[in-house]
């Protein structure tokens, strides 16, 4: 009896804009300029954000902080594709994904600055907070997904991680039990090709992270990462099979994190300044320039006015995060149970 | 959810119910409480791994997925730590998921989940959510059972603010503590001892909950108190009855939860006989009897007669053979040999205890 092929998987690339700015008819998204230029404005602010913090973290103003810079795209094309209602389970450096989903950036900077109360997300918003272990958030992810469709409610669940995470056993059990129970979940693997300073080459011999998804019987796709119009296509499709109810995707995007790991990190020692400067030619924000000034959605007047408007925020989001008092020692017995136990009260007397 | 706080507490672990009243094992307590849980609220459902098999966890969720569908009651994929991931996630979600663990063992491998997560995400959320989850988990020997399947690991997770760790001796306990549970809003260990799934006791047929964090007095005495947890609870009280025998007057305090701990009960206790004696299923060192002792030594130093003693396991690994087993596992003779050591001492008496 002759061996045959039983099962054979097809994994899918996604490119929309290439590095010059040119959009693929056919592969282009249904966005109308406003949205377009909604986007922009999005990924400008994320990136004035991310400088900002950069140096407040240097002026001893704001504690460890991770740079999202390069990854706007995956981050904004991603968590755009959501509505509101639908819940984000995001990772460390995720605070593109955060600003995206309204998450008040003076809220931010305070959970780098050390104050928990940063991560506390506004009534109304179903923003969960960051989850600093890699990719222990996954299988809560799945849970809450699994949840809603118990619930029949109509949310769709996204979990944000790295490329790492698809290593820890808590992505392999979370994206399983998500297959098998075909629960409302989009995975986005930002793939931005280090964990801290092990290249992705080292993480998995697998020539796609996405192919991992068809081992759970779900699909994977990979897209370009840094291309706005190709994440978000590729998030709203899983976004809309989700809310159907023919469960999960795993979207992997490839992009490339253009600073260190964190403002501890000093990249120069695992990873060539060449290598960098490759990436940025292909950098996110400037591909959607280009491909809106051929579009004539962009003019260099409204471009000023985006930086000028969104330095603004940016600095408010620090002023109000600079006049936040500290926090009382009262918060960390008060949150620690639903209702603080004698002996806490008795502990909060001592203090 | 507002359910009665029954005030009737049986003053014994063991023993025959009282004559007339409505008698349960503790293992259908169990599966009473899970079954009126979920009956009355939707958000409640049962999974692990054989909840929905012919064994059904020691038969403590027989027939509930036939009754309400596998939908609520299911076996996972074996994934220890991502399926309390999931349940943490459904909890966040507004469910209140009951995880079933058949060996309390087998949350070391969900250890990250349990501790960085499930009894962390209220405090790092700023107060916002709450994980409303219990995670049932049977301790207890047998033979066989051996280092991996045995272990009472109640100390591990005592140690970990906003976990609540119970462990129910009785089945009027199982029940009351276990709807307690699944109403709390935070994370609940509910930790069972397979030696008490075939006792029979009083357990009403209505809801009830025992409020967590309060002790019993399971007999009243004067010469020494024992606090016992869970099966120990037994023991004491069969040292109780032969020391009777001998003139000697225990007081026997189950403390039910451990996480909190009702201290004032043990206090009061201490204050009265002046003797203490802290009997543990799990290991001495850094265990829950070492809390219990220094909590008295910091609250009643003045009060007592006689050193504090725990009886608690060796601090080795447990042996598999059924021999060593009945030397591992300390029992009724350690109680009234340590209680008879205790009346004969002053507190500051140098001479070490055997165990």
């Amino acid at each position: 009896m002759p061996e045959e092929t039983i099962k054979s998987f097809n994994v899918g690339y996604l490119q929309v804009l290439d590095d010059e700015g040119h959009a693929d008819k056919d592969l282009m998204p249904e966005l109308s300029p406003g949205q377009i230029k909604e986007l922009y404005e999005l990924m400008v602010l994320i990136r004035a954000f991310d400088d900002k913090a950069f140096k407040l973290q240097r002026q001893g103003r704001l504690g460890t902080y991770l740079q999202v810079k390069g990854q706007e795209a995956s981050e904004v094309g991603a968590a755009y594709a959501l509505k509101k209602g639908d819940w984000i389970f995001p990772s460390g450096r995720d605070v593109g994904v955060l600003i995206t989903r309204g998450h008040p950036m003076h809220m931010l900077l305070q959970y780098r600055g050390g104050d928990e109360r940063g991560m506390k997300a506004p009534e109304g918003l179903d923003n969960f907070p960051i989850t600093i272990p890699v990719s222990t958030h996954i299988p809560i992810c799945t849970g809450a997904a699994w949840a809603s469709k118990m619930r029949r409610e109509d949310v769709v669940h996204m979990a944000f991680f790295g490329d790492g995470a698809t290593s820890r056993a808590d992505f392999h059990e979370g994206l399983n039990f998500a297959g098998i129970f075909k629960v409302p979940a989009v995975f986005v693997c930002e793939n931005n090709g280090y964990a801290i300073s092990l290249p992705r080459a080292r993480q998995t011999a697998a020539e796609t992270l996405a192919q991992k998804a068809f081992a759970y019987g779900f699909e994977g796709i990979q897209v370009d990462g840094n291309d706005i119009f190709a994440v978000y296509s590729a998030a709203s499709r899983a976004v809309a099979k989700a809310r159907k109810g023919d469960g999960p995707t795993l979207i992997e995007c490839v992009t490339y994190r253009i600073e260190g790991h964190s403002t501890s990190d000093d990249d120069s020692r695992y990873r060539t300044k060449q290598e960098v400067e490759e990436w940025r030619k292909k950098d996110p924000v400037d591909r959607l320039e280009k491909y809106m000034k051929k579009n004539k959605i962009l003019t260099d007047e409204y471009k000023q006015s985006v930086t000028q408007k969104t330095r603004d925020m940016v600095e408010k989001a620090v002023e109000d995060y600079e006049k936040v008092p500290p926090p009382e020692a009262a918060d960390f017995f008060a949150n620690t149970y639903a209702q603080p136990t004698e002996q806490l009260k008795e502990q909060m007397k001592e203090l | 959810m507002d359910l009665p706080v029954d005030k009737v507490e049986s003053t014994r672990a063991s023993g025959p119910a009282a004559e007339g009243k409505r008698t349960r094992t503790y293992r259908e307590a169990l599966r009473e409480a899970l079954a009126q849980a979920m009956e009355r609220d939707s958000r409640v459902f049962v999974a692990g791994q054989g909840v929905d098999d012919p064994g059904a966890v020691f038969g403590t969720t027989k027939g509930l997925a036939e009754r309400f569908g596998r939908q609520r009651v299911f076996d996972t994929p074996i994934a220890e730590n991502g399926i309390t991931g999931i349940m943490i996630g459904a909890a966040l979600a507004g469910m209140r998921p009951v995880l079933v663990h058949m060996r309390m063992d087998f949350l070391p491998m969900s250890m990250d989940q349990i501790v960085n997560h499930a009894a962390k995400w209220r405090f790092m959320f700023g107060g916002r959510v709450n994980v409303p989850l219990t995670i049932r988990c049977i301790i207890g020997r047998g033979w066989g059972a051996a280092a991996q399947h045995s272990q009472s690991l109640q100390a591990l997770f005592v140690h970990i603010p906003g976990l609540k760790v119970v462990m129910p001796s009785t089945p009027y306990d199982a029940k009351g503590l276990l709807l307690a549970s699944i109403a709390d809003e935070n994370p609940v260990i509910f930790v069972e001892h397979r030696w008490l799934f075939d006792q029979s006791g009083y357990v009403p047929e209505e809801e009830y909950v025992i409020p967590i964090g309060k002790g019993v007095i399971r007999r009243k005495g004067r010469d020494a108190t024992v606090v016992a947890i869970s099966h120990m609870a037994y023991e004491a009280c069969k040292a109780a009855e032969s020391l009777e025998k001998d003139g000697i007057d225990i007081e026997i305090i189950d403390p039910r939860s451990l996480s909190p701990l009702d201290d004032e009960l043990i206090f009061d206790s201490v204050k009265k006989t002046g003797r203490l004696i802290i009997a543990d299923t799990g290991w001495k060192n850094c265990g829950v009897g070492a809390e219990i002792a220094a909590r008295v030594a910091s609250d009643a130093l003045g009060y007592l007669k006689a050193p504090i003693r725990r009886i608690a396991t060796a601090d080795t690994p447990t042996p598999c053979s059924f021999e060593l087993e009945k030397e591992f596992y300390p029992s009724s003779e350690d109680i009234i040999f340590t209680v008879k050591e205790l009346l004969n001492k002053s507190p500051l008496s140098p001479q070490p205890y055997r165990r």
